[in-house]
């Protein structure tokens, strides 16, 4: 299973789970999650040829280093209880839960996932699980959420559903979006668990694109569902560290690396202490600048 | 008896014919005698005929060899047009040499067999109907594939005998001073058609549009030309070329295209005066769009592009990236106009362009060429000739003369729907793994590993994962499994030329 703390989560590419030549490929474009989905995407006489689908390709395909998520049916459906089992039989890493609206409902999933991990002889917790917010209701509950179990890898906010639910739709500049950003954000980072932002679908505004992806990379989002491969070196882009921030967390990392071989606790730099605060963001960032391929082996900028 | 590239051939065949198998891609330095065509003396002045009849009943005989070219394209009314008149006249045991036949023509073609006036084919390819027909024994004797640089090669040297070339030209004087840029069904470049005017003992010209004498720039000169006919239209606009030259969308196209790019950028060739060829195709166009970019990046021009050329190569023309363009065909109206417009795009002959028996041919200084594949294996040999079912359905084009630039990069995906393109043998080899040195897929490239330097240059650039090509052949298999073989007779249906005239490799009739 995916380690929670240390993944890049950028991008989480969706994949209609009905089409095997987008499944086949969904590895090439280098999404960190690559989210394959059973649920809106799927017509109702494709719910059992989808599950099928993404079972044999998990069994068969190579899907890289991404981190593999599916999206189930809800679970008013008769589809969720036989996704679940599928899923977590054939080896997936994370489960998302759709419109999730309470913490009851991810304790739902998490049993389900308990007794389809007992039924198939996985070790248990070799699963993981993530909520989708869609609703007024799952925004207000966002923190319950996020915190309903030790599983939970993330939460992701849904616009189109929520927005509906909201009694408006989407604008160009977000606005209607703001509070339900923050909240997800907000629960997120409290509850320890990665915070993704909703899907930007017309693929004809890369400026629009590009703006919305800034804005929530500013308000601190791991990172963006997406809709299409096009999208995925777009969010890198705006996810890459300045020159100046790879050289300051490369000193950062040269510090931790001196104390280390001193067996000193303390870190210090140019005669400064360094706080524990500056050597995540520094870790991070050296995560990111080895991932966008800025930095040598040694971490080392490249010079262009 | 079996040929370099390991490929059996038919010893009968070989000899009826009286040819020799493929052994190496190189051309040496041999003497040449060219052929030259026969002149009927004119002052010219009673050129202008109206009836097509007229001139086939003067010029044809049985057993006689014609000629078409290709420039047309899927908008081609004069092939149906002549063939028709030809086939009503009863004529027999005809050799049909166009530079390539397309979708069209294929009812024609296949009803003049079938009716025994075409006898015998040559052809860059074909497609649909007629490779179909041809696959499953429809003609008695083997078609004999060539390149455009091939087939210029073998009318120099009298392999090919043009008896009667039929023309279409959408402008022409009354004594056939003709190009291919003004009137209604302009295509640009007459590139290919310019070796049958050059070559064929009687040319006849059919246009719509007949201009005031003399016509100039003239590409076909009044000095080759016997007949010019008047006919009503001699081709559908819209269906010559593919209009306003669309960027694609799809992502593993895109994703394809910016690996060459990458491959190109970091090849020691990328530097300024270097020269590409990218062909049409939706990767091959995104390609010169990221090549745009990197060139500016970079600040390097290119000294030339070459080939079948697209409007996205004009575009850098026009931008000043590119000093010239050397032109044989032009895949797109905004590609045709420009050679109206712009003295650095030249119209250059099928010889010129890559012609291997001469004094240079363009491809010979060809430093980068992109070009595709039906299949490729994993001795780099390339197909693009025959389906995955063993039927043709394809087109040498240019791929063999390009294939001799220095960096030779095949664009191809793994698979294709359920199906390898990346195999252990191709089904027809048409490209010799020895011109080939990168294959870019979506989830990698391979280098030949005769290229060194280029593993050298090319193994450490970020995001392109480098394997074997026999790695990329078993990813392709473990994702589509292997097939069953394929199921062949005998019986030969079509030869595969090598670019010197030797055979590279035969294309069985199909087994149902």
């Amino acid at each position: 299973m995916a380690e929670n703390e240390e993944r890049l989560r950028r991008t989480m590419m969706f994949v209609p789970g009905n089409n095997p030549a987008m499944v086949k490929d969904a590895g090439i474009y280098g999404a960190d999650s690559i989210m394959f989905d059973l649920e809106d995407s799927v017509s109702m006489a494709e719910k059992d040829a989808a599950r099928v689908l993404v079972y044999e390709a998990l069994q068969t395909q190579d899907y890289g280093d991404a981190e593999l998520v599916v999206r189930v049916n809800g679970q008013d459906t008769p589809y969720y209880e036989n996704d679940v089992k599928a899923m977590v039989k054939a080896g997936i890493d994370i489960i998302r839960l759709p419109k999730a609206e309470s913490p009851e409902m991810v304790q739902q999933l998490e049993a389900d996932i308990i007794a389809a991990e007992k039924q198939f002889g996985l070790p248990e917790g070799s699963t993981g699980l993530m909520a989708a917010i869609e609703s007024a209701k799952g925004v207000m509950n966002a923190y319950p959420i996020a915190s309903a179990s030790k599983r939970m890898m993330g939460i992701a906010l849904s616009a189109e559903d929520y927005t509906t639910d909201m009694k408006t739709h989407r604008y160009p500049d977000g606005a209607e979006l703001e509070f339900a950003r923050n909240m997800v954000l907000h629960a997120a980072r409290a509850a320890g668990v990665a915070a993704f932002d909703t899907v930007f679908t017309n693929m004809d505004d890369t400026e629009g694109f590009y703006r919305e992806t800034e804005y929530i990379h500013q308000l601190g989002f791991d990172g963006k569902s997406l809709v299409n491969p096009r999208q995925i070196p777009m969010v890198n882009k705006v996810y890459e560290p300045t020159e100046k921030e790879i050289r300051n967390a490369k000193n950062v990392i040269n510090a931790i690396e001196e104390a280390r071989l001193k067996g000193s606790g303390v870190i210090s730099m140019n005669g400064q202490m360094v706080d524990r605060p500056v050597v995540l963001r520094a870790q991070r960032v050296m995560r990111i600048a080895k991932a966008s391929n800025l930095v040598d082996e040694e971490g080392n900028y490249i010079e262009k | 008896m079996k040929n370099s590239v390991d490929r059996d051939l038919p010893e009968d065949v070989m000899k009826d014919l009286n040819y020799q198998p493929f052994e190496s891609t190189e051309i040496g330095h041999p003497e040449i005698q060219r052929v030259a065509p026969k002149v009927h003396v004119s002052t010219g002045d009673d050129k202008v005929v109206t009836s097509i009849k007229a001139v086939v009943k003067d010029t044809l005989k049985d057993g006689m060899t014609i000629s078409f070219h290709h420039h047309f394209r899927n908008g081609d009314f004069v092939f149906n047009e002549v063939m028709r008149e030809i086939i009503d006249a009863g004529y027999k045991d005809l050799t049909l040499a166009p530079s390539s036949l397309t979708g069209v023509m294929n009812d024609m073609v296949i009803e003049a067999i079938k009716a025994g006036t075409i006898t015998h084919i040559t052809s860059s390819g074909m497609r649909g109907s007629l490779g179909d027909f041809v696959s499953h024994g429809g003609l008695k004797n083997p078609v004999i594939f060539r390149s455009h640089g091939n087939r210029a090669r073998a009318i120099e040297h009298g392999d090919i005998k043009i008896d009667v070339a039929f023309l279409g030209v959408p402008n022409a004087d009354a004594l056939g001073n003709a190009n291919g840029m003004a009137g209604d069904a302009v295509f640009g470049s007459l590139g290919y058609a310019l070796m049958d005017a050059q070559y064929a003992d009687k040319v006849v010209l059919l246009t719509d549009n007949i201009v005031k004498y003399p016509n100039t720039p003239a590409s076909i000169k009044q000095t080759q030309v016997d007949y010019v006919v008047r006919v009503d239209k001699v081709g559908d606009p819209d269906k010559i070329g593919s209009g306003a030259t669309r960027f694609t969308k799809d992502p593993k196209e895109l994703k394809i295209a910016s690996t060459v790019n990458d491959v190109i950028v970091n090849s020691p060739y990328f530097k300024d005066g270097f020269s590409f060829q990218t062909g049409s195709g939706g990767a091959a166009l995104a390609v010169t769009r990221y090549l745009r970019q990197a060139m500016i990046d970079n600040k390097i021009k290119a000294s030339f592009a070459l080939g079948g050329i697209t409007k996205p190569t004009t575009d850098l023309l026009a931008e000043g990236l590119v000093d010239k363009v050397m032109d044989v065909q032009d895949f797109d109206k905004g590609a045709a106009d420009s050679m109206h417009t712009n003295a650095n795009q030249q119209e250059i002959d099928a010889s010129w362009y890559a012609d291997p028996d001469n004094k240079g041919a363009m491809v010979d200084q060809l430093d980068v060429v992109i070009l595709s594949a039906l299949e490729i294996d994993t001795k780099f040999n390339v197909n693009v000739m025959s389906g995955s079912d063993g039927v043709i359905r394809g087109a040498i084009g240019g791929h063999q003369d390009a294939a001799t630039a220095k960096l030779t990069i095949i664009s191809a995906p793994l698979v294709r729907g359920r199906i390898a393109t990346i195999v252990p043998d191709v089904t027809t080899v048409v490209t010799p793994g020895d011109s080939v040195d990168v294959l870019v897929t979506e989830y990698g490239i391979a280098i030949n590993p005769k290229r060194q330097d280029l593993v050298k240059s090319l193994s450490n650039l970020p995001g392109v994962p480098v394997y074997t090509i026999d790695e990329l052949q078993q990813l392709a298999e473990k994702k589509v499994g292997k097939p069953k073989p394929l199921e062949f007779t005998d019986r030969t249906v079509a030869m595969i030329e090598y670019r010197d005239g030797s055979i590279i490799d035969t294309i069985k009739e199909v087994k149902d």
